[in-house]
């Protein structure tokens, strides 16, 4: 099984490969993988120590379960549902709830319709009103850290399920049908979910925008 | 095909995003987002942001030993398989 590029085999090769003791098989989909399902796990509970051990476990399940994987999903989509499982029972033990809502949707950001960034009459917005100097990538490395820690805290401003839908669609690059499945929800609710995130975290860049100004 | 006021607009980009809007309804956007430069820029913002998640690092890697434990489940969960 291929080590280097990051592009896994398909799905029947590595699930062969695992079933039959491929050690270097199993190690590359761990490097491929448990960064973001660290990062999922880390949604539900409360350290990062017990997201290590969630996904260690899930993990471990993994190992145990692979030879009763049919099929009938993508193996990530079955890998990250074990994980979903495992992080939720850790969650319940430690009492953590998992909120609808949080003080800073409260204070009314999501879904916020304003239409604060438009430019004057006649005047094209420039690049931080239409945020193009973020796209494709920030060329200048202090703006491009100063808005990673800025959407970094707007993430974790999210409720949990918004977060959680955001960052397997956004930053983890999941379909929307990989989302649905792995969490149990419906395509609507998933839209949602990912549209008020999306929402939040494009007006606390504004937020950001509009505070700094437009440099000279 | 449907008109849309930009308030409807604002709450549809997702949808619009994710090709999940029927033909009337995504004509009916096309010609809004052709005409009125604030919901034009807001879809610019939303692609511009989402951009910007894909690009994030990672914060946190697996363990060293979390790593070597599993490797070592592996092999003698193959081990006793065998
Ligand atoms: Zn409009």
């Amino acid at each position: 099984m291929a080590l280097a590029g990051g592009t896994l085999p398909p799905d029947d090769v590595v699930v062969a490969a695992l079933r039959t003791g491929d050690e270097a098989a199993f190690a590359a989909l761990l490097d491929a993988w448990s960064r973001g399902m660290l990062r999922l796990a880390r949604a539900y509970v409360s350290t990062d120590d017990s997201a290590q051990e969630v996904v260690q476990d899930a993990w471990l399940a993994v190992v145990e379960g692979i030879d009763g994987f049919e099929g009938r999903s993508s193996l990530k989509t079955w890998v990250h549902r074990i994980l979903v499982n495992t992080a939720k029972k850790r969650g319940v033990r430690e009492n953590r709830a998992i909120p609808w809502s949080s003080a800073f949707e409260r204070q009314g950001g999501p879904s916020d319709g304003s239409s604060r960034f438009s430019g004057e009459d006649g005047v094209p917005p420039g690049p931080w009103k239409d945020f193009s100097v973020l796209w494709p990538t920030p060329e200048d490395e202090a703006l491009a850290s100063e808005v990673r820690g800025q959407i970094a805290a707007a993430l974790a401003g999210l409720p949990d399920r918004q977060r959680i839908v955001i960052t397997l669609r956004d930053v983890e690059g999941c379909t929307s049908e990989e989302v649905c499945e792995i969490l149990d929800i419906s395509a609507a609710n998933q839209r949602v979910l990912l549209h008020r995130a999306r929402t939040w975290v494009r007006a606390r860049i504004e937020a950001y925008f509009e505070t700094v100004g437009r440099p000279a | 095909m449907k008109r849309f006021r930009c308030a409807e607009v604002v709450e549809l980009v997702t949808v619009y995003l994710e090709d999940a809007l029927d033909e009337p309804a995504r004509l009916g956007m096309e010609q809004h987002l052709a005409c009125c430069g604030e919901c034009g820029h807001r879809l610019d913002q939303f692609r511009a942001v989402i951009g910007v998640l894909g690009a994030l690092p990672s914060e946190e890697d697996l363990r060293g030993d979390v790593r070597d434990r599993l490797l070592s489940a592996f092999r003698d969960r193959h081990r006793r398989g065998a």
